[in-house]
């Protein structure tokens, strides 16, 4: 037993190290050659767009059941629906808007871009790029942190808009909130920290996907069936860190006041 | 000049190359031969560095790079030789044209304005024409194989590796490609190495052919040399046959 979780703990830091290494060649090309802004932005535009729909849809979602949820709850207690404008903006901008939007992104971009830098990497295409003078730190990499780390903050401010309107619909629709107490009740209990709560989340965020999606490709071995399980242990092992740091940033932000 | 000495290289357990000395001068075409599994692509893909060797020296004129970890020194290094990789190894996210003009922006110092022309010009080398907007899945091997061809050539390295530039060619094709390896030579000096399979395009070509068999290389010669070697290996994989000393593995052990 605890050489089974002793084997695993071996993997995942052994992993991690490689990781940074690759982190640390991306690093060393940034410097040394100039960035890949076309590639950049397209990139961007490709995230941005792929995940777009999918952030809508679920934050929507999520704001209404909040709502709906909260809103049930409060009356319950209160009888009358106090706050639930409060609580739909606190949990969006806080926890849900970050956090949904990096799972949204994971199963659309960071799987895609696994893939696709598995597959470069198993057609010999990443090795093409070093005989043709450049590199997959600065081909790849570098362009895909980028657009992550620029995507996946604006796709959570998003998101957060878009949660807060399905909260709006079902508290002012459904639950009969007058339209202003909905909006006061957020903009007077929410500071500038909260925002800066979740927006830093999901700069973390940002950053441990684009590392994980981009090393799992390029550590692809075995043809079209190692693409598929890389892919698979990409998507995976993002959803979990994003969880586990989730905690972790939660825990360190609040002991700072933010 | 390549000088390659006392190189070994295995993957696991699996010991692929076993001491390999040779070496390639300049204004050279030296085509290696052997077996399918052999080593031949681990061969030349230690020289390009994209594989790093367990033992032994590789100096690319002068330069040794058989351990270098620093990234820049190993692209400085790489500027010199172009690699023509077995399947193409074509980018799928770019479209013909952009394949070939791909290097040119890392490796010459042309200017953006002529790409285009400098793409038509290889491709047409290769026996190809106005396929620069259709993207590789829209190609068949040979014509995979050729465009990655054009796409090396771009570039006019000192030292081409090409990996079995004629396999999946028709003869026709293949005599086309080899008098093209010769005329690069001829005209422009280069230096030439060649995994070949095709015996016929090896006799014309080559001014030394090196026959690698189990990992180390069992004769090396020029194509006179080699024709009437009475070794029975070479006999045997000169003439194509399934009867020698060479036996194939058809099962797993
Ligand atoms: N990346 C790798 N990992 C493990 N084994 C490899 C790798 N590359 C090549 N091999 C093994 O090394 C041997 C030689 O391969 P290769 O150089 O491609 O042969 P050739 O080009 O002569 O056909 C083969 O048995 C192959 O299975
Ligand atoms: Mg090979």
């Amino acid at each position: 037993m605890f050489k089974l979780i002793g084997k695993y703990l071996i993997t995942f830091f052994n992993e991690c190290g490689k990781a940074f290494t690759m982190l640390h060649t991306a690093a060393f090309w940034l410097w040394r050659a100039p960035f890949e802004w076309h590639e950049a932005m397209r990139q961007s535009v490709k995230i941005g767009i792929d995940s777009l729909t999918v952030t809508t849809l679920t934050s929507v979602f999520t704001g209404m059941v909040l709502a709906l949820q909260g809103g049930n709850t409060i009356t319950s207690v209160f009888n009358e629906p106090m706050y639930v404008g409060t609580l739909v903006g606190f949990s969006l901008i806080r926890e849900l808007g970050p956090v949904l939007t990096a799972v949204v992104v994971v199963g659309r971009a960071g799987a895609a871009v696994t893939a696709e830098i598995g597959t470069m990497e198993v057609t010999e295409q990443i090795d093409a790029l070093y005989t043709l003078g450049t590199n997959p730190s600065r081909q790849l990499v570098l362009p895909r942190m980028f657009a992550f780390l620029l995507t996946v903050p604006l796709l959570t401010l998003f998101a957060n808009f878009s949660g807060i309107f399905g909260g709006y619909l079902v508290a002012v629709y459904g639950l009969g909130v007058p339209p202003e107490s909905y909006l006061s009740d957020i903009t007077t209990f929410m500071g500038a920290g909260d925002f800066m709560h979740g927006f830093i989340k999901s700069i973390f965020f940002a950053f441990m996907v684009g590392t994980v999606a981009c090393y799992k490709g390029l550590d692809t071995r075995g043809g079209a069936e190692g693409v598929g399980r890389s892919t698979t242990v990409s998507v995976v092992t993002s959803m979990v860190l994003i969880l586990v740091l989730d905690y972790f940033l939660t825990a360190i932000l609040t002991a700072l006041r933010i | 000049m390549i000088t390659i000495t006392g190189l070994k290289k295995n993957f696991g357990h699996k010991q692929v190359l076993k001491g390999i000395d040779l070496t390639f001068k300049d204004g050279e075409i030296v085509s290696i031969i052997g077996g399918s599994g052999t080593g031949k692509s681990t061969l030349i893909k230690c020289v390009m560095r994209l594989i790093k060797p367990a033992e032994g020296k590789i100096l690319i004129d002068g330069k040794d790079i058989t351990f270098v970890e620093d990234e820049y020194k190993l692209s400085a290094v790489r500027r010199s030789m172009g690699y023509l990789f077995q399947e193409g190894a074509l980018f799928d996210s770019l479209n013909v044209g952009e394949n070939v003009a791909f290097g040119l922006q890392y490796l010459t110092d042309e200017k953006p304005a002529d790409y285009k022309k400098i793409v038509k010009e290889k491709l047409a080398l290769v026996g190809l024409k106005d396929i620069e907007h259709m993207r590789p899945s829209e190609l068949s091997g040979g014509m995979k194989k050729r465009v990655a061809l054009a796409r090396v050539l771009a570039v006019s390295p000192k030292y081409l590796l090409y990996d079995e530039p004629t396999s999946g060619l028709d003869p026709i094709m293949s005599d086309i490609i080899s008098d093209l390896i010769l005329e690069l030579k001829n005209k422009l000096g280069q230096t030439s190495v060649v995994i070949t399979h095709d015996i016929k395009s090896a006799y014309k070509i080559s001014d030394r052919i090196v026959f690698l068999y189990d990992g180390k290389i069992l004769m090396q010669g020029t194509p006179a040399e080699f024709k009437k070697s009475d070794n029975p290996y070479v006999r045997q994989f000169m003439d194509g046959s399934s009867r020698g000393p060479i036996q194939m593995k058809l099962t797993n052990d």
